[in-house]
């Protein structure tokens, strides 16, 4: 099981999680490989969120098991959360540190040694596209920038796994495309999961595309999958999205 | 961990105006007091040798100095403590923390640190007020000591009970107004007990407790009943933000 479960660095069994009555997920799985790219999609409300926000600890299961690069995250949060990096959908920032202040703490907070700090955080600049950004304060960068610092800290550990939730919401053309060339980039050595609306970005970026909806994982395939098929990504999306919901409330 | 939270904590509070405007403030209201003290003090000191164990400059200046920066204390941590998670929760940076490989343990402990730092900066300023006073005599170094203690203690009481109310409020204003309001209940508990001393009321009176330090007598009841408040209040901390991740 062990060797099994190494391969993976993300493996989760059997995940759910209820609000009261509500539920919120239900029994999904999820197995990822080192430099493999997932895609999350889901109408909104789905649950793509409250997946994420438990796969990085923010909120604990009601059931089921999830395991970073073989450490379970229940018993061992610490260990297992030095693997993870997390962009959460709005970008957890300080507006009164600057850009340089921030991605130290950043570092220091995710157990980078002190000798490395000033190596991993040029890096991440040089990567995000951060150069002269540095003295600047957060809170008077723009939109663009701000993602760009939320990524930034999301990777300046070098963590095994990094998940993005819709990372590229309210950006424009240019920075989206600049996102995912640097999400590519990152999944040739990090496992990344991100959720997102646009499914051309799923189809451009992702290796494997998961839909959720109400909870549940309707779909799961390689995004070349549904094209052997002759069914676009769209197509698919509807089909399993909309179906349910219609006969659920109409 | 707790270093680099407490570090970041007080990177962003002396980083705005808010800090340096309360640590002004309180050095204007006690320097006022003190030089009114004082002024009382050379006054009536021709009176005060005739009579046998008068009281000394420190008994008749500092303790009152002392006295009055409880209560100012008192006023300004609501100030410092409401944003302290209540701010973070807003910005949606809580989120940031969890995420990171550290405990709540470590982050409310930061936090608690933090404010700590600050309020030692005040007592520092004080007893520096205090020792301005050698220029011309002599002080009674055990009761400013008792008086530094009380104070340091009294503000962690005030620090940790802000940063409970801070972890169940969603906006840091309402935060700011429960933990004066908290506060001030606590202060006037032993109103109650009005002259009897012996009131339980009395033992739950932060000030009450503080006022024996003040004397310069340091009792072991009112150092339990200050590290049990602090205790208290920390570990309800700690559990709120817990039981945040396992409510949702």
């Amino acid at each position: 099981m062990t060797e099994q479960s190494a391969s993976f660095t993300l493996s989760v069994c059997g995940l759910c999680r209820y609000f009261g009555t509500r539920v919120a997920v239900h029994e999904i799985n999820l197995e990822l490989k080192r430099g493999e790219v997932l895609g999350l999609l889901g109408p909104n409300g789905a649950g793509k969120t409250t997946l994420m926000r438990m796969l990085t600890g923010n909120l604990a299961p009601s059931a089921g098991s999830i395991e970073i690069c073989g450490i379970d995250l229940l018993d061992k949060p610490r260990e297992a959360k030095a693997r993870i990096g997390y962009l959460p959908e709005i970008p957890p920032l300080y507006r009164e540190l600057t850009v340089d202040e921030y991605l130290q703490f950043a570092a220091r907070l995710h157990r980078v040694s002190n000798e490395k700090i000033h190596f991993m955080v040029n890096k991440v600049v040089q990567r995000c596209g951060l150069n002269d950004t540095g003295k600047r304060l957060i809170g008077s960068l723009s939109k663009g920038y701000q993602q760009r610092v939320g990524i930034a800290q999301a990777i300046i550990h070098d963590p095994d796994i990094i998940i993005l939730d819709e990372p590229t919401v309210g950006l424009d053309p240019n920075q989206m495309r600049e996102i995912r060339t640097l999400i590519r980039e990152l999944g040739t050595e990090h496992s990344v999961i991100f959720s997102t609306h646009i499914l051309a970005e799923v189809e451009s970026v992702c290796d494997r595309v998961q839909i959720m909806h109400e909870g549940r994982t309707v779909f799961s395939d390689s995004v070349g999958g549904p094209k052997q098929n002759d069914l676009s990504l769209e197509e698919v999306f509807v089909r399993f999205t909309v179906d349910t919901e219609n006969s659920g409330s109409f | 961990m707790i270093f680099i939270i407490a570090q970041k904590e007080l990177r962003v509070l002396f980083g705005s105006p808010l800090a340096w405007i309360l640590l002004a403030l309180v050095q204007l209201v006690l320097t006022w007091v003190f030089v009114a003290h004082l002024d009382t003090f050379l006054q009536i000191q021709p009176q005060l040798v005739k009579i046998v164990n008068p009281p000394g400059i420190t008994e008749a200046i500092i303790a009152p100095v002392f006295a009055m920066a409880a209560i100012v204390l008192l006023m300004a941590t609501p100030l410092l403590t409401a944003r302290l998670v209540a701010e973070e929760r807003r910005n949606h940076t809580m989120t940031f923390l969890i995420s990171a490989p550290i405990s709540m343990t470590d982050i409310v402990l930061g936090k608690f640190l933090s404010l700590m730092i600050f309020f030692s900066a005040v007592i520092a300023l004080i007893v520096a007020l205090s020792i301005s006073l050698l220029v011309g005599g002599t002080l009674d170094f055990g009761l400013l000591l008792s008086n530094v203690a009380g104070l340091f203690l009294i503000s962690a009481c005030f620090a940790s009970l802000g940063l409970y109310i801070s972890c169940i409020s969603a906006h840091p204003g309402t935060a700011a107004a429960g933990t004066l309001g908290a506060l001030l209940v606590f202060w006037v508990i032993d109103i109650a007990a009005g002259d009897d001393k012996d009131g339980i009321t009395r033992n739950f009176a932060l000030l009450g407790h503080y006022e024996n330090f003040n004397r310069g007598v340091i009792d072991t009841f009112d150092l339990t009943y200050f590290s049990l408040f602090v205790l208290v209040f920390l570990v309800l901390s700690v559990r709120r933000l817990d039981g945040e991740r396992l409510r949702g």
